[in-house]
């Protein structure tokens, strides 16, 4: 009971941190917009294959811009050595590391959110009714990436080149889970059903999460104290 | 059962053995000043006692509990070179935050409570990034004292602080070591450690050179024990 009131107590300081400053999600929703308008201007969104890969290039402009979520997450508590006290406080490693996990996930999806109007827009896509699929892929796969990223902001937290570290050591942990979550989201939008042609994708990725979920929630007190 | 038991610790930065068959141990209500000269050791020391690194070989104990024990933890209070509070969030906040993260029954009470301890209660809703330093100083030593810890583990306190966050720190201090808590300080600034010390211990590169109880010669003359232990 007392782990998960630490996980809420220390996700809701990390929103209420986030909601005063705005300096991660600003940043990132900028990017995120960014990234989708240059896709946009690369790829003529009236053709049948810029829309068959657009969905890859909707993952792509998320774990890019969603580094900038997770770069501030273990960094914010530095400046006055926050970190020490969370670390000495009876808080497991575990419940810290659920803490920032879920208010990194509800800052994405939150990026996400505002970001998918404009990619429909400029893509031109069709949402062709798989709704309920499509929001779990979108959770599955923005769990993939809070879960890598929260983890290796832990681990990059008292590195010097940090902002260089974090993308560097997600990406090649994120190519599966990305991989998974691009190939559902280009059958869901194309009007494919998950099926028996898709559907280890799906299982893939359901998998990732858990696995990674777990290794982390073991590692994480290592990392942070060694 | 000793608050404080350090026995046989060793850490190594790579090859580099920052700490050296440390040994010691503090009774509860003892105030343990710990002395040496700037990369002594010190510093790496009180971050063993408080958990935040694992020696290389040794062990530390907390009313015989290892410091990462969440029995232990609740027990240490730590003030480090940081004020370890959060500018975006009030007074109030940062205090309630570290009050339920250490389960005490009535966070608000306890944070409101200790605002009111350090001077800071007409500020309790200002965040905390318009604090003057002083201020600042004031609410991190709310912080450590907010879930009545019985060790105080405390690294160069009195450095940089105002004198009246060096008055309320001492007072506090003052009142912890009269209730039985235990203190354990590195510090530079020998004659405001010395006027609390009951014991001394002397880091030389990263040994102990003394550890024994402060005496009223030490307390008149603090580069004393420098000048008879230390490397002169």
């Amino acid at each position: 009971m007392r782990f998960f009131r630490d996980v809420w107590v220390i996700a809701l300081k990390d929103l209420r941190a986030e909601v005063r400053t705005k300096e991660a999600v600003n940043g990132s929703l900028a990017f995120a917009l960014v990234i989708l308008l240059i896709f946009s201007f690369a790829f003529d969104a009236q053709e049948d294959t810029t829309r068959e890969i657009s969905g890859g290039l909707l993952w792509i402009a998320f774990a890019f811009a969603g580094t900038l979520i997770l770069n501030r997450s273990f960094a914010r508590e530095i400046p006055n050595d926050c970190l020490d006290a969370l670390i000495a406080s009876p808080v497991s490693g575990a419940a810290l590391f659920l803490g920032k996990a879920i208010a990194n996930y509800v800052l994405l999806l939150g990026m996400e959110l505002v970001s998918l109007p404009v990619f429909s827009v400029f893509y031109n896509v069709r949402w062709m009714g798989q709704y309920g699929w499509l929001a779990l892929v979108f959770l599955l796969g923005t769990w993939a990436i809070t879960v890598i990223g929260t983890m290796t902001s832990a681990l990059t937290v008292n590195i010097r080149l940090r902002e260089v570290m974090l993308p560097m050591l997600t990406y090649p942990i994120l190519v599966p889970a990305l991989l998974g979550a691009m190939q559902l989201s280009m059958q869901l939008m194309a009007g494919n059903p998950i099926g028996p042609d898709n559907v280890s994708w799906l299982k893939m990725l359901i998998g990732f999460d858990v696995i990674y979920t777990a290794v982390s929630l073991v590692l994480v007190e290592t990392v942070l104290v060694g | 059962m000793s608050a404080v038991a350090v026995e046989g610790v060793w850490k190594f930065y790579g090859d580099y053995p920052a700490l050296r068959n440390v040994n010691f141990a503090v009774e509860p209500g003892s105030c343990l000043a710990l002395i040496g000269r700037n990369g002594a050791g010190k510093t790496t020391l009180l971050r063993i006692v408080a958990g935040f690194s694992r020696p290389g070989k040794g062990e530390v104990k907390i009313f015989g509990l290892p410091p990462r024990d969440t029995q232990a933890r609740q027990r240490i209070g730590f003030i480090g070179h940081g004020i370890s509070v959060y500018d975006e969030l009030s007074a109030l906040e940062n205090l309630v935050l570290y009050a339920r993260l250490y389960a005490l029954e009535d966070p608000r009470r306890a944070a409101l409570e200790w605002l009111e301890r350090t001077g800071l209660e007409r500020s309790a809703n200002g965040l905390v990034r318009e604090f003057s330093r002083g201020m600042r100083q004031r609410l991190a030593v709310a912080r450590a004292f907010l879930h009545d810890p019985r060790v105080l583990l405390l690294d160069e306190p009195f450095t940089a602080l105002d004198d009246r966050a060096i008055a309320v720190l001492q007072r506090l201090l003052r009142e912890a070591l009269a209730a039985g808590k235990t203190v354990v300080m590195s510090t530079h600034q020998l004659r405001e450690a010395m006027e609390l010390a009951t014991h001394v211990t002397l880091i030389n590169r990263g040994q102990v050179a003394f550890h024994g109880e402060a005496t009223p010669e030490m307390a008149a003359d603090p580069s004393l024990i420098y000048a008879r232990y230390g490397e002169g």
